[in-house]
């Protein structure tokens, strides 16, 4: 389990967290949802210590991550898997590579084992027969999937994906979706996903927590969102026609 | 100003931090001195070869005179390309090869959170990043610059043999009049030292880029503004220090 405390995050003169108080659990989907700027992003950065909190503790199974040096943080971080928005590939490593650097940095396998690994991984998420191409030769999708390969490579036991499915087409959103779904429950990670997909959060969201203008503002999942009466929730729950639709 | 000065310092810190593989930096200081070091090896041959030419032909015309010997010039050209062509204005030359390499590359690395995902693996980023162009370049360097006072000498003697301006004889005996070691020290040591700038400055430009691709374009102009204006100041500094 992640908990954040009270976490306040202030950039120059502008608030975008405050005093957020909310806790993510194992083995589920905990989706992150609100409009873009309302301070997502910051907050998951917060989370895994990429920015420092203002006020506030970050609890990694009651580890207090925000009290920690950087080298105490790097034992926790080898246990963090991220997925960036863009997917944040190495450029100048090809596929298998990139997938295979946590494990080049951090473990003592030799390099048949690291390849291995990094062989399960890219089919976990169906790549194959890739290895060898570089980031710029991937489409948006593939890019997203070998991130995710590279982020469960060093078996996390914490998975963060900032909006995963962003500039993708429907279905490759979803496959992307299911895919995160599967990993978190085959490995019983405590997986943290930022999106303001709407289908995300039907399909997937086990326990969802609404951001609006930097405070947690709702909390519950896909069955109780559909019927909230919480004015800002409806406004961006039922933003189009779809969902609208949906509803009745 | 003072803010830009002190937040390099602090990235400094970071940069000669504990590196966390040993093998891995090995391995990265080999593949930067190829991206940084071998692939300059064009560029300076060949503007070397042709300074040197024109150093030379210069010399001639300005010491055109009955009571100075010939072999001055060679002697000259070679004062002049060690001393001041080779360390400086080819360390200018890679400020802007290599510091506009080095800026965009970590820029857009920062831009596009690749450098995010290192340091959430655990990894620390300005050391893996930073501290093995800093010293692929400082090994390096002073070899491409070896090199380019070989050339240009050569050169310089070929023009002066083409044009019949300065005989092979008298040339070949200027190049080893009075020849002085530390001349050499001198310029390697200013070498090492613009290395250095270079490399560290532009890294810090890079590394602090935010925004997206029209501030890697900026933060790489601005890499090579301030290494040259470095390479300037230190290059007075170090004169001053090193042969006054
Ligand atoms: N590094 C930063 N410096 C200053 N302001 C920032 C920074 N990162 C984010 N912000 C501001 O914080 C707010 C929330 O941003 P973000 O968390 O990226 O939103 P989103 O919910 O779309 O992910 C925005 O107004 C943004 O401008
Ligand atoms: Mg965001």
């Amino acid at each position: 389990m992640i908990e954040a405390k009270n976490v306040s995050k202030t950039f120059g003169d502008h608030q975008v967290l405050k005093n957020v108080s909310v806790k993510f659990e194992k083995g589920k989907n905990n989706l992150i949802i609100g409009q873009s700027g309302s301070g997502k992003t910051v907050l998951m950065k917060c989370l895994v210590g990429l920015y420092e909190v203002d006020k506030g503790k970050i609890l990694f199974d009651d580890r207090n991550f925000s009290k920690m040096s950087f080298a105490e943080m790097k034992e926790i971080r080898q246990e963090i898997g991220m997925l960036f928005q863009g997917g944040a590939l190495f450029d100048s490593m090809t596929v298998e590579e990139n997938v295979m650097f946590p494990l080049s940095m951090f473990t003592r396998q030799t390099l048949e084992e690291r390849r291995d690994r990094a062989n399960f991984c890219l089919s976990r998420v169906n790549i194959v027969n890739s290895n060898k191409l570089y980031p710029s030769e991937l489409s948006g999708g593939m890019k997203k999937r070998v991130a995710i390969a590279r982020a469960i490579s060093n078996h996390p036991k914490y998975l963060f994906c900032d909006e995963p499915n962003s500039g993708l087409d429907p279905k490759t959103a979803n496959v992307i979706d299911k895919l995160i779904n599967e990993i978190t429950q085959e490995y019983n990670i405590t997986t943290v996903i930022n999106t303001h997909d709407m289908n995300s959060v039907i399909e997937i969201g086990d326990k969802i927590s609404y951001i609006y203008e930097g405070q947690l503002w709702w909390e519950g999942d896909k069955t109780t969102i559909m019927h909230t009466d919480n004015k800002e929730l409806n406004d961006f729950v039922f933003a189009t026609e779809l969902t609208r639709k949906l509803r009745k | 100003m003072l803010r830009h000065l002190g937040q390099y310092l602090l990235l400094m810190i970071q940069v000669f931090k504990k590196p966390e593989k040993k093998s891995i930096y090995l391995n990265r200081i080999f593949f930067e001195m190829d991206k940084l070091g071998l692939d300059s090896i064009g560029i300076v041959a060949f503007i070397s070869l042709f300074v040197g030419a024109v150093l030379t032909i210069q010399m001639a015309f300005n010491i055109d005179s009955p009571i100075v010997p010939i072999y001055t010039i060679g002697f000259a050209t070679r004062k002049s390309i060690i001393l001041e062509f080779a360390p400086t204005i080819i360390s200018l030359i890679l400020a802007g090869k290599v510091g506009s390499r080095i800026a965009s590359e970590i820029g857009t690395m920062r831009v596009t959170e690749q450098i995010d995902a290192l340091e959430i693996m655990g990894v620390n980023p300005a050391t893996y990043l930073i501290f093995p162009k800093i010293i692929a370049s400082m090994v390096f360097n002073p070899l491409l610059i070896l090199m380019s006072i070989a050339l240009a000498i050569l050169g310089g003697w070929l023009s002066g043999l083409f044009s019949g301006l300065v005989g092979s004889y008298e040339y070949v005996y200027g190049i080893q009049f009075q020849f002085q070691m530390y001349d050499v020290t001198y310029a390697m040591i200013k070498t090492v030292v613009f290395a250095f700038l270079i490399t560290s400055i532009s890294g810090y430009f890079g590394y602090y880029t935010k925004g997206g691709s029209l501030e890697v374009g900026e933060a790489s102009t601005r890499a090579v503004v301030v290494s040259s204006v470095n390479i300037i100041i230190f290059n007075l500094l170090l004169t001053n220090l090193l042969l006054a």
